[in-house]
């Protein structure tokens, strides 16, 4: 008979092992599934294709780094609001909200070539997706509704409004009616760092906020509020914090970066406001929180590995005419497996012998 | 002689710790023998043995001279063994009757339980109606309601764990009438205690047990309270006493303090006045949930109270946060140690930080300087005591006792000139609770003024110079303790009027 046992300390070689613990169950599941569902294909070459490839061919590298940082960013900000329990899961419509916002900005001045262009289009972008969580966090302190029902079905509202946006006052108008935007000029949109890939500054930023947010977390009382308000609420008021500001900060801040990440992705890769714009960033986002344990550097991590398994997916679906879904089944095992190992960190397996 | 239960050479180990450790009780019939110890004693591990709930790793058990070796706490029951936990399993919104029958093992459906109720209640004085819904009870009504159940099975051995803490003086009293006539109609007790001198009033012996060992089995009656306690924690007490009683001018005032609770069930405070000059301990008495927690909240300032009602050194505070508080050198030691108090799943260190005037330096404009963090958390711990390899460990992972002495420390090398702290010493050893009570004396002593809420009466006599008693949400009078003062807060706990 096997048993969970409580350990007495939380293990530290566990807080390491878990994740490549679930690493390798994942690959193994992963395995059994082609094995049974792929016909005359060998599986190493899927897997190679899968997991290698990307990372050893510069151009899908390049893409693989490209789709990180949305990742990064809006994990980061999903991640501090989920220290402080407060469970933003829409932050997908922050992000649209954000992109619309920043992109109206950029087509407002399609005309205008300025250094200023861009930032402003950047604060445009954060203020979307702050208003847009913020009005959860009203609803949430002022009626005590659920933010996670309210931030989950403002997303299909974001989504509703972007397509209304690129039916009526976004249009391009020389568009021959198809539901685009206008082309981002030069100024509108944002420098590449890896010259003739997609890669752009957004990897940077997503790599300064985190380092700025561990350092709020760890070294500032900010995030001794946000994590006391998280574990113990009422220890958080014995502390004299203000509990309705917790609210406000994690999700005008989770709300702002998926904002942040919307406009970055107009701006960026995709260079106009278009309908495909929501890619499941702000979701899959979720999973590389808590894959990081919400550590604010780990996010950096966890959003390369989930990348990569966009990126893999891709080329499967390209190169094997593999499903899509591919990616999703893989994400979702990893998340599975993650938080099962984790039950490792604080319980050991005892393996009894049944008396009688 | 014979024996009820007889318990020889119990061993019970979890991983390296023994529980218990080789030991040994007898219980003869119709007595009430008293399970003396510490947390942490061993008194639980060797109670749950007995009651089935436990299977020891060696040792046996002998029932009126059978072999005994229960498998489970009903097989216990059908020996005649009852036990009153600590905590009741009643329903509130049942009936007496309907309690009583869940809680039977077996029923026919021709009994009259309501018949049986009140034949058990006129006999052993256990005054209660079999029809009253359960949460309109006290809290003494409740655990007669508990007796009453356990006698529904005609036990041979009542155990009762802890009975007294909540119990105000008179309930306490009228306990004891019914426990005595309970062994003299043949029922053994085990009466689990820490309240020596209730021990030595009813229980003929008393078997001590400290760090899962048997210290000795004496008769109660033939040592003082000081040498049992001294038994019981194996190294010798500081006796409390106020070195200086240098009452100076007042500190801190409520005012006319009214509010109404957000919760359905708590308790409206209802026009509260009290003040405490420097020097002084003031107590606060009262049965529990009497409006303890909802002034603590008002006090602690996680609810702001309105202008005027509450003044520290001439300044109105009722609307400053906890922090602000602090700042004046207010500090707080709530009730609630996990979730309240401390943060269970974060390190002392971090727990530090819950209360952190400017003064202490842990921080600077919010930046955290954790050298200086651990520093405090250290001088906090080598100067309270608090048993733990290091300061990183989570605030869960210490014992109730040494958290506390942790709490209370935290506050204390800040030097509070006024502290309010709930419960000082609720469930931590006597030890401990003897030198928290010690270092309060000496904050007193220095100059600072001291507000203690304790439903522990025994602390708030032993301790405080000025007594007042809550009930209902209304604050007395401070009693006036001249003559017959324990009948006066006797009556205020239950409502009272004092004339």
């Amino acid at each position: 008979m096997i048993r969970l046992i409580p350990r007495v300390e939380n293990s530290t070689a566990m807080v390491l092992l878990s994740p490549l613990l679930a690493l390798t169950l994942t690959a193994l599941s992963a395995y059994l599934i082609f094995v049974f569902i792929l016909v005359d294909i060998p599986v190493s070459s899927v897997f190679f294709t899968l997991f290698v490839e990307p990372l050893i061919d510069s151009y899908y590298f390049s893409e693989l780094l490209v789709k990180a940082a949305p990742l990064m960013i809006i994990g980061l900000g999903l991640s501090i609001g989920f220290r402080a329990g407060i469970w933003n899961i829409g932050a997908e419509g922050q992000y649209v909200m954000g992109g619309i916002a920043g992109s109206a900005v950029g087509l407002y001045f399609y005309n205008v070539e300025a250094l200023w262009l861009l930032p402003l289009m950047t604060v445009a972008g954060i203020l979307g997706g702050m208003l847009y969580a913020g009005i959860a966090a009203f609803l949430r302190i002022r009626y005590q509704v659920n933010e996670i029902l309210v931030t989950l079905m403002l997303t299909y509202v974001a989504v509703l409004f972007l397509s209304a946006m690129l039916q009526g006052p976004l249009r391009n108008p020389s568009g021959f009616n198809f539901p685009e935007s206008r082309i981002f000029h030069d100024s509108a949109m944002l420098p590449i760092i890896w010259e003739g890939t997609r890669l752009h500054i957004g990897l940077i930023v997503a790599i300064i906020l985190s380092l700025v947010a561990w350092f709020g977390i760890k070294k500032h009382m900010f995030g001794m509020q946000i994590k006391i308000s998280g574990s113990a609420p009422r220890a958080a008021k014995f502390a004299g914090f203000d509990d309705n500001k917790t609210v406000w900060y994690s999700l005008l801040i989770s709300g702002g970066l998926a904002g942040l990440a919307g406009l970055f992705e107009a701006a960026g890769p995709a260079g106009q406001l278009t309908p495909g714009l929501p890619q499941f960033y702000g979701f899959t986002a979720i999973i590389v929180a808590f894959l990081a344990r919400l550590h604010p550097v780990g996010v950096l991590f966890s959003a390369l590995l989930i990348a990569l398994s966009y990126v893999g997916g891709e080329n499967v679906q390209i190169e094997y005419n593999l499903p899509s879904s591919i990616t999703q089944i893989f994400q979702g095992m990893l998340l599975f497996y993650f938080l099962a190992c984790d039950i490792l960190i604080k319980y050991k397996v005892v393996l009894f012998k049944t008396k009688n | 002689m014979k024996y009820q239960l007889e318990v020889s050479n119990i061993t019970k180990s979890y991983g390296d710790l023994k529980a218990n450790d080789n030991v040994s009780l007898r219980i003869k019939d119709s007595s009430i023998h008293a399970l003396l110890g510490e947390n942490g004693a061993g008194k639980s591990t060797l109670v749950k043995i007995i009651y089935g709930s436990l299977s020891p790793d060696s040792g046996e058990m002998k029932w009126a001279n059978n072999e005994y070796s229960p498998k489970s706490p009903f097989q216990a029951r059908e020996n005649g063994i009852a036990m009153v936990f600590q905590h009741f399993s009643l329903f509130e919104s049942l009936t007496v009757e309907e309690n009583i029958i869940l809680g039977l093992d077996s029923v026919g459906l021709n009994d009259n339980f309501s018949e049986q109720i009140i034949k058990y209640s006129k006999q052993y004085g256990l005054d209660i109606n079999p029809q009253q819904v359960v949460g309109d009870l006290s809290v003494g009504a409740r655990q007669r309601v508990e007796i009453i159940r356990c006698l529904m099975q005609n036990p041979k051995l009542l155990i009762m764990d802890e009975p007294t803490s909540v119990l105000t003086p008179q309930e306490v009293a009228d306990l004891f009438v019914t426990l005595k006539k309970l062994a003299a109609d043949g029922c053994a007790i085990l009466y689990i205690s820490h309240k020596l001198e209730e021990v030595r009033e009813i229980c003929s012996e008393a078997t001590i047990l400290r760090g899962g060992k048997l210290v000795q089995s004496c008769i109660p009656q033939e040592h003082s309270q000081k040498e049992l306690a001294e038994m019981m924690i194996g190294k010798k007490l500081t006796e409390l006493a106020r070195a200086n009683i240098a009452v100076g001018e007042s500190i801190f005032s409520i005012d006319n303090l009214s509010r109404k609770s957000d919760d359905i069930y708590g308790v409206n405070l209802n026009n509260i006045a009290l003040k405490i000059n420097k020097g002084s301990i003031v107590g606060i008495a009262g049965v529990a949930g009497n409006g303890q927690d909802e002034l603590m909240e008002l006090l602690i300032g996680e609810i702001s109270s309105p202008k005027t009602t509450l003044n520290f050194n001439g300044q109105d505070i009722g609307t400053l946060n906890s922090h602000e508080r602090r700042q004046l050198s207010m500090f707080f030691v709530p009730e609630e140690r996990l979730g309240h108090g401390a943060v269970p799943d974060m390190s002392l260190d971090e727990n530090m930080l819950l209360s952190r005037p400017d003064s202490t330096e842990m921080t600077s404009n919010d930046v955290i300087d954790w050298k200086k963090v651990a520093t405090h958390s250290k001088n906090v711990i080598d100067t309270f005591d608090v048993q733990t390899p290091s300061s990183r460990m989570l605030a869960k992972s210490l014992s109730g006792g040494n958290l506390q002495k942790f709490m209370v420390g935290r506050e204390l090398i800040q030097n509070p000139e006024l502290l309010i702290v709930a419960q000082p010493t609720w469930g931590v050893d006597a030890g401990s609770a003897n030198n928290i009570h010690q270092a309060l004396i000496e904050l007193a002593d220095k100059g600072s003024a001291i507000l203690i809420i304790s439903q522990d009466l025994d602390e708030i006599l032993s301790l405080c110079d000025k007594i007042h008693v809550l009930s209902e949400g209304k604050l007395s009078d401070a009693v006036d303790m001249k003559s017959k003062g324990l009948e006066k807060i006797s009556q205020l706990m239950v409502g009272g009027k004092t004339q």
